[in-house]
């Protein structure tokens, strides 16, 4: 247990020690990323703390809550047309974004990697085919696959966090699986591959060892790049009226689609907060994904050098064979006394 | 002599090519019949139910065949498909084909408007992005890249909106033309903009271009942090390419290395990518034309959703699955004439 | 030798390139790796010098720096005089002219060295336009086929694209690249590797016979002993960053002074070789390399003070320089009797963890 738990700790040390030693601004942009990420994370995690009301209350100690409200001390930010807190909606839909966000890449995760390795190990006809399906699924418009599915789950599972991620699990599946299946077909042809099968490795084995570390590095990238996605797109479905119904949980994209009548009307910041909020966790995600690319991708990493200081120039003049010529020692031969190479 | 079998293997790319299209077709035409006909059950009682009488109900799923065996179903489907017969919607009893008809120019125009406001910006920012990796203004390019992609179009709508109608109340904010001009332009192509020019009528070309801005702004933004991404990769690695350093070894100037070695051989991956974006502009135009009232075939769709018309909501569907395997053909072959390499 | 650096511009018997104490060292995470740590030499016109060393013993490295064309993080020192002016002392702008028309090189893999969108003559179009902006289009294309005419390569083909030709005419299409502007030094890396061997005699031709078409000197850098043999009046021998030994040819190749020469003549194979021989031990790691000779812990012949002193660089009469603590008391140089005594066996593999 110990050893294992030391082994994962010093895989995690020389993980954050390739993002130190890489140039230029992907280490900030991680850095920047994780941080905004993490507050969010806190936010969605401690939401009943953070947040002075509930996502759906519309009184406080007897008092109403006003339509619309400008921002004072009771609200931070205003309240909205439907008498709710601003404030405890943003912190209240940063959990909802965060359990739909990560349901869906871990449920995509969970069928598109093992697909891919299948796929780009077995190869042969099942990979053909499943190649086709997936790029056919991955060539349609993912807001349309997405509003299909969340139209169809309506009726079966209602429009719940649940079917939300669901719907968006269905889009993400064929990019695990693209990713995955290449990565697996070019390590399956690497020497290293070859040379275990030489040796007679087992064909588990050398799924097991050989290609599931080499795939695993692309998946985090991928699966933040794909959160990022996932949370326009939750928001999108949101906007359309097909996403999570605002008496099950707090969603930005909902919030945002109620607010547009009033900015139009010129009152717009009921609309700038979700909106914001959605900018906010998405560009934190992309910056931790693509700090993340360009730190493991070695073809786009810049390691991080030390500037070149020349010291100083040790005289390094040809010397004849001359009496005066050498430091170690003194020529006896007159004789051997040429002429030197340069006065 | 060289040039003329080039020309006889480019045909012959092309021919592969057009001929893959048919399984992509049928991949894609059977997952949209699996989701839209055999999942959600019974359409017609979906949309009309409870309003029409039994008897009716029976009649209109005779007439949409919906009493026929799946298998049967499935080929009818594939048979309309095939000549472009994408149904009929319920709620307004119209061919599916005579709202793509009526609304296709429209999202044609946004989309077209869109690429290009990408285009223009995203280019020349990829590019900088790309020669001056590392730089402050790489860190600017790049953070607003991120930002406009992140940033959700309803809201970079909404906030356009309330901005133009405080400051600019005469620029219009929704639409794509003033009820003037479109009562006034006849319609030929179904396409306002060309359908004005046609006619001559410069001061309606004028406002439906006024209209476009907004809209077209919008989405293209959406579109421009995809294409400073991928160029700026693009340009980055191409930068490292033996033929770069040769170019270099040559004294060819660096600007003009970047712009005619990095860039131009950066733009062949960029082109084939930029035709995968052609799905992410389709998902962006079905919310630009929400946001902007446009009269396209996205606002239609979602029209469709929230009535749950099944069969309207299916030949619309097919039409963008079409629309994408097209696409998607066209920009293989374009590549095949930028990259001489892609023909042997 | 000197007093000619400034007589005029057709200067025949001074040095084309003249490089002192030249250094390229780039930086890593560890600190620099001097790849060039102090070379000096000179070229004169149309001289052909060979370049020779094991893999990462920095080869490429100096040629790239001769030329102007530093890796990532790369920085140069010294003096490198190109016809009297010192290159290190000129602005970016003013290296970037001299490349191309007085300065070019051909690459190891031509395969990869051709834009693969753009036409031959695309190529020779944008070269010229660039340094001669006076030409016009068929003034060009009369310079790019007089060239490709003398690299064999048909006018037929002159409008085609890179991937429609062999390797080894693409090496010649390079080459002919490098010419058209008529450079007073080329560097050739490695020029012939990725090709065949029939291809490579050929090339080998070409690149001997520059010097009575074009007057060029020429720095081929190269493994192959053979064609250094064949191909070139003087040849360097470099070992981690240094050259150890420089000189004539024939005279280097009959009596090496240096022992890494001699190992490395003594490593080549052709039809008469017996026995395989190698040299015992991997080169040194260039971030901290070792101390005195940079050669003792692999040299049969090491001595004490090899471990200690760095050799002094030593003419042994017609330019031909070694440097080595051995080849000079071969030569007559006395030293202690505890600086003689034969280096101990174990600081090899000390040497080797390094």
């Amino acid at each position: 247990m110990a050893s294992v738990m030391s082994r994962a700790g010093s895989g995690i040390r020389s993980f954050f020690a390739t993002i130190w030693n890489t140039k230029g601004l992907a280490r900030y942009m991680f850095w920047a990323g994780l941080v905004i990420t993490l507050v969010f994370v806190v936010c969605a995690l401690f939401a009943p703390w953070v947040a002075p009301y509930g996502f759906d209350q519309t009184a406080a100690h007897g008092v109403d809550f006003p339509k619309l409200g400008p921002y004072d001390s009771t609200h931070l930010l205003g309240t909205n047309d439907q008498f709710f807190d601003i404030e405890s909606r943003m912190i209240w839909g940063a959990r909802t974004a965060i359990e739909v966000v990560l349901l869906s890449v871990i449920l995509a995760g969970l069928v598109g990697v093992p697909l891919g390795l299948l796929s780009g190990f077995v190869g042969g006809w099942v990979d053909r085919i499943l190649v086709f399906l997936m790029d056919a699924m991955y060539a349609f418009p993912s807001l349309l696959l997405a509003i299909v599915f969340s139209f169809l789950l309506k009726g079966k599972i209602g429009s719940g966090i649940l079917a939300a991620a669901l719907s968006l699990t269905a889009i993400y599946i064929p990019q695990y699986f693209r990713v995955v299946r290449n990565t697996t077909v070019s390590a399956r042809e690497a020497t290293y591959v070859e040379a275990a099968r030489a040796i007679g490795a087992p064909p588990l084995t050398i799924m097991r060892k050989y290609l599931f570390s080499n795939v695993v590095q692309s998946v985090p990238v991928l699966a933040t790049l794909n959160a990022a996605d996932a949370l326009g797109t939750l928001a999108a479905l949101g906007f359309l009226g097909l996403g999570i119904q605002p008496t099950q949980a707090s969603e930005w994209g909902y919030d945002l689609s109620r607010a547009i009548d009033d900015a139009q009307g010129g009152n717009w910041l009921p609309a700038f907060w979700p909106g914001l909020m959605i900018v906010l966790l998405i560009t934190a995600l992309t910056l931790v994904g693509e700090g993340l690319n360009e730190t493991i991708n070695p073809a786009l990493r810049r390691r991080r050098l030390k500037p070149v200081m020349f010291g100083p120039r040790v005289p390094a003049d040809v010397v004849g064979t001359g009496p005066s010529g050498g430091t170690g020692g003194t020529f006896d031969n007159a004789a051997a006394d040429m002429e030197g190479g340069r006065p | 002599m060289s040039s003329s079998a080039g020309s006889g293997s480019l045909a012959r790319y092309i021919l592969i090519r057009v001929i893959l299209v048919i399984p992509m077709m049928l991949v894609l035409l059977t997952v949209v019949f699996i989701l839209l006909r055999v999942a959600p059950g019974d359409p017609v009682t979906a949309a009309v139910g409870g309003h029409l009488p039994p008897a009716i109900i029976a009649q209109k799923r005779h007439d949409l065949g919906l009493d026929q065996p799946l298998y049967k179903q499935y080929l009818e489907y594939l048979g309309h498909a095939a000549r472009f017969d994408f149904g009929t919607t319920i709620t307004d009893n119209q061919p599916v084909l005579n709202v793509v008809r009526d609304k296709g120019g429209a999202t044609l125009t946004l989309t077209a408007g869109a690429f290009l406001v990408a285009l223009l910006i995203g280019l020349p920012l990829g590019r900088l992005a790309g020669r001056f990796r590392d730089s402050g203004l790489d860190a600017v390019i790049r953070v607003f890249g991120i930002v406009t992609y992140a940033a959700p179009i309803f809201w970079v709508g909404v906030l356009l909106v309330a901005f133009v109608a405080t400051h600019f109340p005469s620029w219009p904010t929704y639409g794509i033309a003033s009820a003037q001009t479109t009562y006034v332009v006849p319609s030929h192509t179904h396409i306002l903009i060309v359908d004005a020019i046609y006619a001559n009528y410069w001061t309606g070309v004028f406002d439906i271009l006024q209209h476009c801005v907004l809209p077209c702004v919008t989405l293209g933004l959406l579109i421009t942090g995809v294409i400073i991404r991928l160029v700026r990769v693009n340009v980055i690695q191409a930068l490292k390419g033996d033929y770069v350093e040769a170019a270099r070894a040559r004294g060819i100037p660096e600007g003009r290395v970047v712009r005619k070695h990095a860039f131009r051989n950066a733009l062949v991956p960029v082109i084939t990518v930029i035709g995968l974006q052609v799905a992410l502009t389709l998902s962006g135009a079905v919310l630009t034309e929400t946001t902007f009232n446009w009269p396209g075939v996205g606002s239609a769709l979602v029209n469709y959703l929230n009535e749950r018309d099944y069969p309207a909501v299916q030949g619309l569907v097919t039409f963008f699955a079409i629309v994408v395997v097209i696409v998607s053909l066209l920009v293989d072959i374009l590549n095949a004439l930028v990259d001489p390499r892609v023909r042997y | 030798m000197s007093e000619l650096r400034d007589a005029g511009a057709p200067v025949i018997e001074g040095p084309v390139l003249e490089a002192r104490d030249l250094r390229v060292w780039y930086g890593t995470d560890r600190g620099p790796v001097r790849a060039v740590d102090g070379v000096s030499f000179t070229l004169r016109r149309g001289e052909i010098l060979g370049l020779v060393g094991e893999s990462g013993c920095g080869k490429s490295t100096l040629g790239r720096g001769l030329i102007g064309l530093l890796p990532d993080g790369g920085a140069r020192d010294g003096e490198l005089r190109f016809q009297g002016r010192d290159l290190l002392r000129l602005s970016g702008r003013e290296q970037r002219a001299l490349r191309g028309t007085d300065l070019a090189m051909i690459f190891q893999e031509p395969l990869t060295r051709l834009n693969p969108l753009m036409r031959i003559s695309e190529h020779f179009e944008e070269t010229l336009h660039v340094h001669e902006p006076g030409l016009d289009k068929r003034e060009v294309e009369q310079r790019a086929l007089a060239v490709l005419r003398v690299m064999g390569i048909p006018p037929t083909r002159y409008r085609a694209y890179p991937h429609e030709f062999s390797g080894g005419m693409r090496q010649r299409l390079m080459i002919a690249l490098a010419l058209v502007l008529r450079p007073a030094f080329v560097v050739a890396d490695e020029p012939t590797t990725a090709l065949d061997v029939l291809v490579e005699a050929q090339i080998i031709r070409i690149l001997h016979d520059l010097r009575t078409e074009f007057d060029t000197s020429l720095l081929l850098i190269t493994h192959n002993l053979g064609i250094i043999a064949e191909a070139c009046d003087r040849v360097a021998v470099m070992y981690a960053g240094e050259i150890v030994e420089i000189g004539d040819a024939k005279e280097v190749f009959s009596r090496p002074r240096h022992p890494y020469t001699r190992e490395l003549l003594r490593s080549t194979i052709s039809l008469s070789t017996t026995g395989l021989n190698y040299i015992d031990g991997a080169p040194p790691d260039l971030v901290e390399p070792p101390t005195g000779c940079h050669f003792h812990p692999r040299c049969p012949d090491a001595m004490a003070i090899c471990a200690t002193d760095h050799p002094v660089d030593r003419d042994h009469g017609d330019g031909h320089r070694a440097a080595c603590w051995a080849a000079d008391v071969a030569e007559g140089l006395t030293l202690d009797e505890a600086q003689r005594e034969p280096l101990k066996r174990e600081e090899i593999s000390v040497a080797d963890e390094a």
